[in-house]
């Protein structure tokens, strides 16, 4: 670890709370640059949770957020992505009847300079920036072997397929930061090997810093430098895979009671 | 002061009426998410049926208010006509269409009535003949405590039924949770049946409170009445079935006294008013739950 | 502009222009004879509506939120340019013209300025509450309207309710002129990015906020818009009826423009403006030559919505779009098949 960098993405006491349910509470977490990260946990503990604070979706009850050392506290999610922080869901949330090369080119639109009047005249810089836009959308679609999707609508994708639209789509905010909440969820082993080649290019082309929550252990053990482990809201651990697969609070909390420990390992593990 | 509880006797006539109004909208909307445009309209149909039931009973030497009875049977078939012609095929195909086919309905059941009845207002004969009251200096029309008396006890009625029969149970269990009823053996094509015939045959006992004290009608009553009601239903938190009473008894009184007090022929623009401040500030109404989007 | 690009438009322009050509043959040439008159009402009619339509479809079509209260805006628009017509006729003469221009301005600002102060907070509320509050706006104006004597601003001598003596500049040339550019501004705005990050609010607004996408200033931006043209709408109906009533723009004013979008498609342009005129002026004249058809008109109309939504929910056209050069494509193109042959 390199603790003398800034983080790109910190959190410092984060929590919330539902109506006096603590969801998430007291977590400190800390991305460095180029960092591939993975947050786990048993269902509910409150990974998703996590995501939605830093996005925005919802706004922290304690504790505070930073992107690069900004406070990103009560920004709202369309502001934090324009800081620059990307995500994908969980439960694909693709632009179903737009098509695969729009659903990209929305993201985009942050960047874009065209104004109202300007798109309305048609103006030779609204014609320019459009075409801009398609090639750079284009550029990400092909990354993904998507490009011969381009005009389908985004609903007509193979699921595996949309998972990575998602994440094309996710790119082209032009981010810090990227946040995969379960890519692989629901893909076939070919779909997970695909996804995990196209992580590793994705560390390789951006060089961002990745936080990935996944159920897929095999996938998590396999890619992540370091792990963080979520339970009841609260960080239970962290550390590298290996210190985490041999973690013990870590295998109790997937495995429940001491008497059940024998098959923890291969549990943690795959 | 007398004019004061007067008014408040007429505001709470008019409340009534939107009162059981709203009902009809709440319980729909509560099990099928959908704004039953048509249901101000069945109002219409009510009062109609009393127009040309009346001199029939007057004819056959019963009581007049006996028509009631067949208002309510007429707007109950037709309340349920409704449903399974129009809204049925159309469950499951989004709010958007939901929406249109309701609005299409009530255009249907406005101009039908354009159609059969003529455009001219007509008037409905008084049912009931009761002297005036007076208690001291206030003086108001027997009939109007008599068809406030029965509002009320029709409300009471709805809420007794609600609770404490097994329909009224899965009534309240449907718009909780469709599918879990669906699990714990509730019919949920036959509730939603039963929640529209309920509806409807409030909307003609409000047919029943309104021709007695407001007389003429006329094939548009329907929308106007009906957008109020919906007002009231909002302003009582969509969905449900005490804020719906409470929230049409508010706007009656509102109402009259707006146009007693203050303006009145504003008295429409203060409706609409409330209702956006309400929407703006508590969407969920006074008495409704707040529903959120799950990420 | 793309070579492409620039060809399609060559071929819109011209198709434009065939229109409006076919428009003053019909009239120009007084072939309708003594029925000139009246043709000559219903194609304005049928042009305004398309505006009003057009201008509700960017709601309903793009952004996915119902308007009912769309004879609302029209109302703004038409009031407010009639008064400032009326109050600039009474002092200067202009032409007819000069007249329009002014109408279709003023109307199109004073409407789009109620539509963003009602869009701002109003905009915070999706589907069925918002729906409802544009009711409720569209209802406190028609009840304003009908107590403030507005006859009264401009000093006319008739008072009451009905508002009379404005202008008639509402000529077909100058309103087919209108409608053409307002399609072709609210097409230029679906088809750029804003119409992008329209379209991807009604397809899922989380998604949307997550891709960087102002949703609040989207919205607003596109209530305003679709208020603005409602309110050219409005001026192009008032300076061509010349007396304001304000019970015509009620409810039901309201839910007719709503079912037309329905009707054509909601989400397709092309649609609107097939179904507009039609659905404007087609029931007109059938009541023209069958008299008593007049009372059946909004219940035949009325029947076909709940038909159409039980079979066919996405109306006509669905969300496609007709396109001009496209069409003459796929002509000329099996054309080039044949020959190969």
């Amino acid at each position: 670890m390199k603790k003398e960098e800034v983080p790109v993405l910190e959190t410092k006491n984060l929590g919330i709370s539902f109506g006096g349910l603590k969801a998430v509470n007291d977590v400190n977490m800390q991305i460095y640059p180029g960092e591939l990260i993975g947050l786990i946990g048993p269902n509910g503990a409150g990974k998703t949770t996590i995501f939605n604070l830093i996005t925005g979706i919802y706004k922290p009850t304690e504790g505070s957020y930073f992107l690069c050392g900004k406070r990103m506290n009560g920004l709202s999610t369309h502001q934090v992505v324009a800081e620059g922080i990307a995500r994908t869901f969980q439960n694909i949330r693709l632009f179903k009847k737009m098509s695969v090369l729009d659903n990209v080119r929305v993201a985009f639109n942050k960047n874009m300079k065209t104004t109202l009047a300007g798109s309305i005249l048609r103006t030779p810089f609204f014609w320019k920036e459009e075409e801009e836009t398609t090639k750079k959308a284009m550029e990400l679609l092909r990354l993904f072997h998507l490009e011969g999707f381009a005009n389908e609508n985004a609903e007509n994708l193979p699921y595996g397929k949309q998972r990575l639209l998602e994440i094309a789509r996710a790119l082209a905010t032009d981010m810090k930061i990227l946040l995969l909440d379960e890519p692989a969820a629901g893909m076939n082993p070919v779909e997970t090997a695909e996804l995990k080649d196209s992580i590793r290019m994705l560390r390789e082309e951006f060089k961002i810093p990745i936080l990935l929550i996944e159920h897929d252990m095999s996938l998590v053990m396999s890619i992540c430098e370091r792990i963080y482990v979520l339970n009841f809201g609260e960080i239970l651990a962290s550390g590298t895979p290996e210190e985490i697969a041999s973690n013990k609070d870590v295998i109790e909390a997937y495995l429940g009671k001491e008497d059940e420990l024998e098959g923890g390992e291969t549990s943690a593990e795959g | 002061m007398a004019k004061f509880i007067q008014s408040l006797i007429n505001g709470l006539n008019l409340g009534s009426v939107y009162a059981l109004t709203a009902l009809g909208y709440t319980m729909v909307y509560g099990i099928i998410r959908m704004i039953n445009f048509a249901h101000g309209d069945f109002i219409m149909v009510g009062g109609f049926t009393l127009f040309y039931t009346i001199p029939v009973m007057r004819a056959m030497g019963l009581p007049l208010w006996f028509s009631v009875f067949a208002a309510i049977a007429v707007c109950v078939v037709v309340g349920v006509l409704t449903e399974q012609i129009a809204y049925k095929p159309v469950r499951g195909q989004g709010s958007t269409t939901a929406l249109i086919t309701a609005l299409g309905m009530s255009l249907i059941l406005e101009n039908g009535a354009l159609v059969v009845f003529g455009s001219a207002p007509r008037n409905v004969s008084p049912m009931f003949d009761l002297p005036t009251l007076k208690f001291g200096p206030v003086s108001t029309p027997g009939t109007t405590i008599l068809t406030l008396v029965i509002g009320i006890v029709v409300m009471i009625l709805l809420m007794v039924f609600i609770k404490n029969t097994k329909l009224g149970a899965a009534m309240r269990a449907v718009p909780e949770d469709k599918i879990a009823s669906t699990l714990v053996g509730v019919n949920v094509n036959h509730i939603i049946t039963a929640t529209f015939a309920i509806g409807s045959g409030l909307a003609a006992v409000a047919s029943m409170m309104y021709t007695t004290s407001y007389v003429s009608i006329k094939n548009e009553m329907g929308i106007t009445l009906g957008l109020k009601a919906f007002v009231a239903a909002v302003l009582g938190g969509i969905g449900s079935i005490p804020g719906a009473m409470l929230g049409g008894l508010m706007l009656g009184i509102i109402e009259i006294m707006v146009k007693v007090y203050m303006l009145p022929g504003a008295y429409e623009a203060v409706t609409y008013l409330i209702l956006i401040i309400v929407l703006l500030v508590k969407p969920s109404g006074l008495m409704g739950k707040n529903i959120s989007e799950k990420v | 502009m793309p070579a492409k690009m620039k060809k399609n438009y060559l071929i819109c322009i011209i198709g434009v222009v065939i229109g409006y050509l076919l428009l003053s043959l019909v009239f120009d040439t007084g072939i309708l004879g003594t029925r000139s008159a009246y043709f000559n009402g219903l194609a304005v009619i049928g042009m305004f509506y398309t505006i009003v339509v057009c201008s509700l479809n960017l709601l309903t079509g793009y952004m996915g939120e119902f308007s009912l209260g769309h004879a609302g805006f029209m109302s703004i628009g038409a009031y407010a340019s009639a008064i400032v017509t009326t109050l600039i006729g009474q002092k200067v003469e202009l032409s007819g013209i000069v007249i329009y221009l002014i109408a279709i301005l003023v109307g199109g600002i004073a409407a789009g300025i109620i539509g963003f102060l009602v869009g701002i907070p109003a905009l915070r509320l999706s589907g069925d509450y918002l729906c409802i509050v544009t009711v409720a706006v569209a209802e406190i104006v028609r009840v304003v309207l009908s107590n403030v004597g507005i006859p009264a601003i401009t000093g006319a001598a008739t008072f009451g309710k009905s508002f009379s003596g404005i202008a008639k500049v509402s000529d077909y040339h100058y309103v087919y002129i209108t409608m053409v550019v307002c399609i072709f501004i609210m097409y230029c705005y679906i088809r750029s990015r804003y119409g992008r990050a329209l379209i991807a609010i009604r397809e899922d607004r989380i998604a949307a906020e997550s891709s960087g996408i102002n949703v609040t200033r989207t919205k607003v931006l596109t209530f305003t818009i679709s208020a603005f043209f409602a309110g050219v709408g409005g001026a192009v109906y008032a300076h061509y009826i010349t007396t304001l009533v304000p019970t015509y723009f009620n409810f039901s004013k309201s839910s007719e423009f709503l079912a037309i979008v329905i009707l054509g498609g909601s989400g397709s342009m092309t649609g609107s403006i097939v179904a507009s005129p039609i659905l404007a002026a087609l029931p007109q004249m059938i009541s023209y030559v069958v008299p008593a058809f007049a009372s059946y008109r909004m219940l035949i109309y009325a029947v076909i919505l709940v038909i159409v939504m039980i079979f066919k929910p996405s109306g006509l056209f669905g969300t496609r779009e007709f396109s001009l050069p496209k069409l003459l494509e796929r002509i000329s193109g099996s054309r080039k098949k044949a020959d190969a042959r």
